[in-house]
């Protein structure tokens, strides 16, 4: 195989609205793990609509993989809606906490520094350790990573991530929709033939 | 007994009464119209056999032998009649035992409600007695599942898992009742069924636009040739699908799963797709110019190899579910939409045409399919009796009237090949997840949803021996089942795969059988065993003239091997005639 048969994978942001309801996550994620696809970040929170949740799903994945699986998750019962989008199509961003020995840090790097330069802040600064937070992309959380590791970087740790799709007018009216009983036009997104691989149910 | 539906004024305030969650349940199942349930009881389910034991007028529950039979025979009835099958199970044991009947209702959208019990809500994640993880476990393998831990959930969950198994692409539902809920005693209102569920869209909007760009293309073809599923028939749309293959013309073939959508003899009925499916439909796939795919979803079984397939056609696919369109084969027009909707606007559309020229390529086709093939298998001279005689004589008494139901194997293909099918809903097979042990108990099933029908279960001597428990089953139903055994002394369709993919090292395919005529016998239901050709069709008319179930064996030929072919991983042009 020449690369350039080789199908392009790249980082795709699935986000879902659904129903909260126990076990949905399982099924889920039994659609990537059936198919052996690694869930690179997993996130469930509340959405902009009280008692409808929103998953954020991040694999690395061709375009048509991630249709498929968006169109089987879509297909579960207590699953609204799913959008896929690319990473310039999303603001993302991860949370990230460094614990790191006080006294290593105060005797030999200049704290604010640090802080200014990869925009991190202190969360806890006590005797023993400081927990440093920062949230942005995956460079800029693994950047800071290197430059504490010299100094006894003692716990890390980062959050899945959240998405917020660019071009998202949100779920509000939506939702509005889904709730008559007769659909209307608004949950029709299928009518253009050439846009069809964004678009799944109605 | 009365029952608890009442009409409610609408002004006033609903009128309650105190009833037991395995009440509301039962209330709930004859609300729904059913009025056959298949199941074995135990421990964590005995509040609703306790309920059930007052409703003996209005449900009939039959008591199979195996729970595995009880979900096939839920199968065969949901098949047979187009309602949805009822199951019970009690928990651990009884639930797992459902799994691949639910595997199977899964993959071949077959409507299923399954009840199973569950130990005390207070004992979940305890390791009780007969505790199992059931709602995880058949998360793959169900359409939708849910735990009850309360019975005031009853009425709505069980009016959402009826809603949910029927409508759109149907499939198993699976509840899951803790005995509490069971026992609880709570103010029921009445039923009230479920039509929507705002995450769930079970039909889409049929776009207009697509259905005249499909128009279009099929206008313009030249060669244009339908494949048919089960769609059709999940959707009751066997008028409206005649009605487009009739007025355009055009040639169709059908999956083993869309079978008698349309008659056997239909003169544009050209034959079945796939593996050993006729040879015509395998090799016109890779020459038709427009390929329109009604209700089915592209198995590979079907396809044989994806990238060979239908590479030169445009591909109009309607399908209900969304996530079956572009899944395997790249459509051209996409006709999202129930096919009960979207045929009629589609025949609307079209220019009546004859496509004599074309139709007459795969009668071509079929001759010689004929000469190399069939004629030796339906009408052998000598030597020992074959599949396809057997089902032959068979048709030629049952005159494709009967329901025939298949196990999985040698003799399903043959039986599918050759049976004939005057009717919708009476080829009942394991299409999708190939399931020996399949037949026996769904035939049962079938018999329940069809009782004015001949169903002939047709089941190799191996997948008998896999849920022959069930004869046990119909020994106590007294239901009139037809059962034959084609016994080649093989498990045949593995055998032949090793004959003519693995040098003939028949490895672990020998399989030995009791005396099955004496079996059934001592279910004390009666038989026969053939091997002489001068008895095939006296025995036949005797088993299917037999008042009540009857057992007919017939030895038929060890090593035949079913043929045309489409071997793994080769285009449905290469099928191979021997
Ligand atoms: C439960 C199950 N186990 C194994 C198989 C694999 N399998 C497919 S066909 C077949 C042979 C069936 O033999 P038999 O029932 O005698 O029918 P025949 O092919 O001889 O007609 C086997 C073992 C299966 N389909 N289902």
């Amino acid at each position: 195989m020449t690369a350039q048969d080789q199908p392009f994978k790249q980082e795709f942001n699935i986000t879902v609205y659904t129903e909260n309801q126990i076990g949905l996550l399982n099924r889920i994620a039994i659609i990537f793990t059936r198919r052996k696809i690694n869930i690179d970040s997993l996130n469930t929170s509340p959405s902009e609509i009280e008692s409808i949740h929103r998953f954020n799903i991040v694999i690395t994945e061709t375009e048509d993989v991630v249709r498929k699986l968006s169109r089987q998750i879509e297909k579960q019962v207590e699953v609204l809606k799913v959008y896929y989008n690319t990473n310039d199509e999303v603001i993302w961003q991860e949370l990230a906490l460094y614990k790191v020995p006080t006294d290593v840090i105060a005797e030999k790097a200049s704290v604010e520094r640090l802080l200014r330069e990869n925009g991190a802040r202190a969360v806890v600064i006590r005797k023993d350790y400081t927990v440093f937070e920062t949230t942005g992309h995956r460079e800029e959380t693994d950047a800071l990573i290197k430059v504490l590791q010299p100094y006894g970087l003692i716990e890390f740790v980062r959050s899945a991530r959240v998405a917020i799709i660019k071009h998202s007018d949100g779920f509000n009216r939506k939702i509005r929709e889904f709730e008559r009983i007769d659909p209307g036009q608004e949950v029709i997104e299928n009518e253009f033939l050439n846009s069809r691989e964004k678009v799944f149910t109605m | 007994m009365e029952t608890l539906q009442q009409e409610l004024p609408a002004a006033e305030k609903k009128e309650t009464r105190k009833v037991s969650g395995s009440v509301a349940l039962l209330d709930a199942l004859i609300a729904e119209g059913v009025d056959t349930i298949f199941g074995y009881p135990g421990g964590a389910i005995m509040p609703i056999y306790d309920a059930l034991y007052d409703y003996s007028e209005q449900l009939t529950h039959i008591l199979v032998r195996h729970e595995q039979g009880g979900i096939h025979a839920g199968q065969g009835y949901a098949r047979s009649s187009g309602k949805v099958g009822v199951v019970f199970a009690t928990s651990g044991p009884g639930a797992t035992n459902l799994v691949t009947g639910l595997a199977d209702a899964q993959i071949d959208s077959t409507p299923l409600v399954c009840i199973t019990g569950q130990v005390f809500a207070h004992l979940l994640g305890t390791d009780a007695f007969q505790e199992t993880d059931v709602i995880n476990i058949t998360t793959p393998v169900t359409k939708w599942n849910y735990q009850v831990t309360d019975a005031t959930e009853i009425p709505e969950v069980l009016a959402k898992a009826f809603y949910i198994a029927k409508s759109g692409r149907p499939g198993p539902v699976l509840i899951d009742i803790t005995k509490n809920a069971q026992l609880q005693q709570f103010d029921y209102e009445g039923y009230i069924p479920c039509s929507h569920i705002r995450s769930y869209r079970p039909k889409p909007i049929v776009r207009k636009e697509y259905i005249e760009q499909a128009a279009a293309l099929i206008n313009n073809a030249k060669k244009p040739f339908i494949i048919w599923g089960q769609g059709v028939l999940l959707g009751r749309a066997e008028s409206e699908f005649k009605a487009l293959v009739e007025k355009s013309g055009i040639p169709a073939a059908w999956t083993i799963m869309g079978a008698g959508a349309i008659p056997t003899d239909h003169p544009q009925n050209v034959g079945m797709l796939g593996m050993h499916g006729n040879y015509g439909p395998n090799v016109m796939t890779n020459e038709c110019d427009v390929l329109i795919a009604i209700g089915m979803r592209f198995d590979d079984r079907v396809t044989g190899r994806l990238d060979k397939y239908a590479k030169q056609a445009q591909v109009v696919h309607l399908d209900i579910d969304p996530a079956e369109i572009d899944k395997n084969v790249k459509t051209t027009v996409p006709v999202w939409g129930d096919c009960k909707e979207t045929l009629p606007l589609l025949t609307r559309l079209l220019e009546p045409k004859q496509h004599t020229g074309w139709l007459a390529r795969f009668r071509e086709f079929d001759e010689q399919e004929q000469e190399i093939v069939i004629n030796q298998e339906l009408h052998p001279q000598s030597g020992e009796l074959t599949m396809g005689e057997v089902i032959y004589q068979l048709n030629e008494l049952t005159k494709g009237e009967a329901i025939i139901v298949t196990d999985v194997g040698q003799h399903q293909m043959v039986a599918c090949r050759y049976a004939k099918f005057n009717n919708t809903r009476s080829n009942i097979t394991s299409g999708g997840l190939g399931t020996m042990g399949f037949a026996l108990p769904a035939a049962i099933g079938a018999k329940f949803g069809a009782r004015d029908k001949t169903v002939v279960a047709i089941i190799g001597d191996g997948g008998f021996q896999m849920t022959l428990q069930e004869l046990g089953t119909i020994m106590q139903s007294g239901i009139d089942v037809k059962i034959m055994i084609l016994n080649n002394r093989f498990l045949g369709m593995v055998r032949q795969w090793q004959q003519l993919f693995h040098e003939k090292r028949y490895s672990f395919v020998n399989i030995t059988s009791p005396d099955f005529v004496q079996v059934a016998k001592g279910y004390y239901i009666d038989g026969k065993s053939i091997s002489d050709r001068a008895d095939l069709a006296g025995a036949l008319q005797e088993m299917l003239s037999h008042k009540g179930s009857f057992l007919l064996e017939v030895m038929v030929a060890k090593e035949n091997n079913v043929f045309p072919m489409v071997p793994q991983g080769c285009s449905v042009s290469e099928i191979r005639l021997k």
